[in-house]
Parts: structure tokens; sequence; C-alpha cells
């Protein structure tokens, strides 16, 4: 027999049920640096992605329920082959890719019946220089917000957010960047996940990929094995000396015969690596 | 039909549900009038108009193709002839399929570049949808299956003839694949031409090839060839000195598809039309097989 359910109660009900699916999954986060658009996301699995290629100079990035953005991933490669086949390939934009996630998420949301997606996404676009970089997020509902230069999503989103935002900054090179972004990660997990005991994130367990501006063609390119060995080790040197450095200027007279060892003594408020 | 991103049901619905990742399959059901016309109507084949207005079509002339120690070259001459016109002297008829293949044509120019820009989509999407290139002989296959959907047409005039080649990664040499009207693909081994000038250049390929030839001896066989196919055949174009217009040239390595600079093809077309200044004829073959 059926009875009333207000629409507030239903879409509420529908609202909190995305959430905390999403809020299940693990943060990830897509960045801006100089040379094009860095995006990192815990991923134990090499081959199931959450970052992905949809067009010449465009990426996509979910969490959530993997049998959900995979679908809205190929629907996207969909729409970005059709439309690039229809009029040219500068004419497929990460705008009118969001703009269209927006409206099925939307759409879907919005019917009575069926369930929502457990999904957020991220759709990127990088430019020809660094003021044409796009980025946007769609959440579950379909709403959509524009996000200058970085972005955090899924997981314990906020305080990702907010140890990026200490870090971030315009024009950054690939290694500091991706140094930004593991330790942003890395921020969530101490604070949120600690009893779940995650491991480090390590080049195995990391799923790397950039928007490369420099590239003709097909920008986006997936860095894994020894390369991304290699910048995970360089961004944390680079890190280290930077502390270093750091804790040099705040304390000039005991800095000159100490040599950096260990974390800062000081404590200087950012979580280490 | 027209309109794809009209923000319906309809489209969302097409978009997200589940099929093979083939781009023109997709399209077969979407909106089929995106795709190139499988026939141009009843009139085409009776008409005098039309099989005039079909014979003053530009036409894409000769491709080579030649297999290397690294891989596959393949170059095509500049021109395209509108009956007796030239009509385009500086036509790009050598394009990149994808990253590990090229793709050259010879036929109805118009019809052709839209084949090799739905090709090169059919293979991308592929690529995303899956994760994974296609094999080399699965991008052939395609190609082949596409011609053969265009033979209505061909045989109305709208004939378009490929010559696709690629580096096969899981063996590691260049392959080359040909095709007739109504498809293939033919496996060639070594070297093969196509257009109104392939009988002259293969016959040079024939004699300037040899076994695992260096990237720039195939380079300079490909040119030399074409040079012989311009030489007689008039509807091919030479290297155009006076405007400096030279040869397309590609190579598909294990490094991928790479096209040379407009001066690296230059460099190599100066060098056989320097030779051909004392020899017009080009180099000669030995005449007894060395044994």
């Amino acid at each position: 027999m059926p009875f009333y359910v207000s629409p507030e109660q239903s879409m509420r009900d529908k609202a909190d049920y995305a959430r905390k699916g999403v809020a299940r999954s693990r943060s990830s986060v897509v960045l801006q640096y100089s040379g094009g658009i860095l995006m990192v996301t815990p991923n134990m699995s090499s081959v199931l992605h959450k970052i992905s290629e949809i067009y010449d100079r465009i990426a996509f990035a979910a969490v959530g329920r993997y049998n959900e953005y995979e679908v809205l991933r190929k629907a996207g490669v969909t729409y970005a082959d059709v439309t690039g086949y229809q009029f040219d390939r500068g004419d497929v934009t990460a705008r009118g890719l969001a703009n269209w996630y927006a409206q099925a998420l939307g759409t879907n949301f919005s019917e009575p019946t069926g369930k929502p997606y457990e999904v957020e996404i991220v759709v990127a676009e990088v430019g020809a220089k660094p003021d044409g970089d796009q980025i946007y997020r769609i959440s579950w509902d379909g709403s959509v917000s524009d996000e200058p230069g970085f972005v955090a999503f899924g997981g314990p989103a906020d305080q990702v957010a907010a140890a990026l935002k200490e870090r971030f900054s315009d024009g950054m090179s690939l290694t500091e960047a991706l140094g930004a972004a593991l330790a942003a990660l890395a921020a969530s997990a101490a604070a949120g996940a600690a009893a779940n005991g995650q491991p480090e994130l390590t080049a195995a367990n990391l799923e790397v990929a950039i928007l490369d501006r420099a590239r003709a063609h097909r920008t986006f390119r997936r860095l894994h094995g020894p390369r991304l060995e290699e910048l995970i080790t360089e961004s944390r040197t680079a890190a280290t000396a930077e502390n270093a450095e750091a804790q040099a200027t705040d304390e000039p007279s005991s800095a000159s015969d100490e040599p950096p060892t260990g974390p800062s003594s000081a404590g200087d408020g950012s979580p280490k690596l | 039909m027209g309109g794809f991103s009209n923000g319906t049901g309809r489209d969302q619905a097409a978009f997200m549900t589940a099929r093979i990742p083939s781009f023109t399959h997709f399209l077969s059901s979407y909106a089929p009038d995106m795709l190139p016309a499988r026939e141009i109507g009843p009139l085409a084949g009776g008409s005098d108009v039309a099989a005039d207005v079909i014979k003053n079509l530009p036409h894409a002339t000769t491709i080579v193709a030649v297999a290397s120690e690294r891989g596959v070259v393949m170059a095509g001459d500049r021109r395209a002839t509108a009956g007796n016109m030239i009509s385009k002297r500086d036509v790009e008829k050598v394009f990149r399929a994808d990253e590990y293949s090229a793709i050259g044509m010879a036929g109805v120019a118009s019809v052709g570049l839209e084949f090799i820009r739905l090709f090169g989509v059919e293979l991308e999407h592929y690529e995303k949808m899956e994760g994974r290139a296609l094999s080399l002989e699965g991008k052939a296959n395609r190609l082949g299956k596409m011609i053969r959907d265009n033979l209505m047409a061909a045989m109305q005039g709208l004939a378009v003839i490929p010559l696709f080649a690629g580096f096969d990664e899981d063996a590691g040499v260049g392959r080359i694949f040909s095709y007739d009207v109504a498809g293939g693909p033919y496996e060639e081994h070594r070297f093969h031409s196509i257009g109104s000038g392939s009988i002259f250049a293969k016959s040079a390929l024939k004699k300037f090839y040899s076994d695992d030839m260096p990237t720039t001896d195939a380079i300079l066989a490909c040119v030399q060839a074409l040079y012989d196919a311009a030489d007689d055949d008039s509807a091919t174009g030479g290297p155009d000195l006076t405007r400096r217009l030279f040869p397309v040239i590609a190579t598909v390595t294990a490094d991928g598809f790479s096209r040379l600079s407009d001066a690296e093809s230059a460099d190599y077309a100066q060098q056989v039309v320097d030779g051909r200044m004392r020899a017009p004829d080009g180099p000669s073959a030995p005449l007894r097989t060395a044994s």
C-alpha cells in the first residue's frame, strides 16, 4: 500500500544515501601544475582505473562505486567522440562535458524511483596556457562546481582540501605538485583512517596521471613504474629539504649547526610525509 | 536526429547503455546520418550529369609503403586531380591513424578524408573504452569492414582505397595491409603501393627494396618510387621545387607515429632530384643477382 513521503524527505534520504556511499571511498585530488594538470588517487588496482582519458585535453577522475562511474566514464567518452566527430576536435570542452554529466546525474537523482549514483566525478581540461585550465566537480545530485587550481573529493574531502590548500600555489612544478598531493592525501589518512591501517602511499598503490600541456594530440598520460617511483622520491626529498629550509629561517641560530634529521621538532603544524 | 546534445533522456540512455566498443557501430543506431553515406541514390549510376560530377571530383593518387628494419614508412605525393585537371598541388594523403599506425588513401579525396577521420575516431574510441589499443590485425580488419560498407557508393563512382601500415607491438615489426573496394585486408609483405601511379611506384620499389632496410633508406626508396610514379603517371605529382612542396612522409616504429617535418622531407626530395639531374631514370639495379 502506497504511503506519502514528502519530496523534501525523499531528496534528503537520497542525498544522505549517496553522500555516505561516496564518503566510504578514499580521497582523490586533482590539481594544476605549471606543465598541465595532475591527478592522484590511492588505488590498489593497476587495471581498474579511477582516472581516465576522455579526449585530447580532457580527463576524468571519479570516486565512489566503480560500476557506476565506469558507466559515466564511457558515456563521457562517447559524448566527446561524437561531438568531436560531428564538429572538430577543438570543439570538445570540459565545460560541455561537465554540463552533460550534471544533466545526466541530476535527471537520475530527481527520478522518483531508483537509486542515486554513489559517485563524485571531476572533469579536467588542460588549456594551451595555465589560465585556460579548467577543473569541474560534479556530485551525485548533478550539482556542478568550478574549482580553480585544485580539488579534493571523496572520503574526508574537506580535510584533504584544507591540507592541499596550504601547499598549493600557482605554477608549481610536477614534483612540487605531486608532493603537495601526497601530503594532502596522507593528511586524510592520518586524520581519519589511522585505525584502518591504511598502507603508506607508494608507487604501487597510487594511480597517477597527468594532462601534459606540451604534448600534441592526446595529452593524457599515466605515470607508473620507475618513472613514478622516481617522481615520488624526488618530491619527498624536496619536501624534506623545504621543511629544513623553513626550519632554518625560523631558527637561524640553531639551524646552522644541526643538520635536518627527522621531523621538525618545532612542529610547524603541517603533517609529515 | 541532427542536434544530438539536446539533453533528452534518449541521449543519456543511449550513451549509458552497455554495448560493444565500436564508434561506428554506436553511430549506426544512434545517428546513422553522421556516418558516410552508403549509397548516393539511384540517379548517380545512370545519369550523365552524375557521372560528370563524380569524374570531376578531386581524386587522390599515389601512396607507397615500405617495411623497414625498425617499422614501416609510408609516403604520398601531393597531387589531387579532377579529370585532366590538377585540382590541388599540396593535398595530404598520409595520416596518423593512431599512435602506432598510419593510413593513406587513393580515390575520391573527400570520401577518403571522411573515412580516415572516422577510422581515427574508431581506433581511439575502442582504446579509451577498453583501456587498451586494438591489435594491429584488429585495426586492419575494422578498416576492411568500413571499406566494404562503402561498396554501393564505390560502384556509383565514389570509390576510395586505403593503404594501412602500422607497427605490430607484439611481433615488433612493421606490417602493411592493402584493400580493394570490397574490403580486405590483404597483408602485403615488404612493400606496396596504391593509386594511379602505383604500377610504376611498385616496379621501382621492387628494384630499390632490400630486406631490413634502415629507416632512412626506406624513406629514400619511397621518395624514389614516387618520383618514378610522377615520371610516368600524369596524375602523380613530383617534387615541386619552385613551391617547395614535397611528399608527405611518415614513419611508424616502436617509438610511435612520426610525420617528417617539411624540412626533412625537402631534404630527401632534394637528394633524389640531385641524383636525377645526373641520371634521369634514377639508380639502376644490378642486372645479375649477386650469388
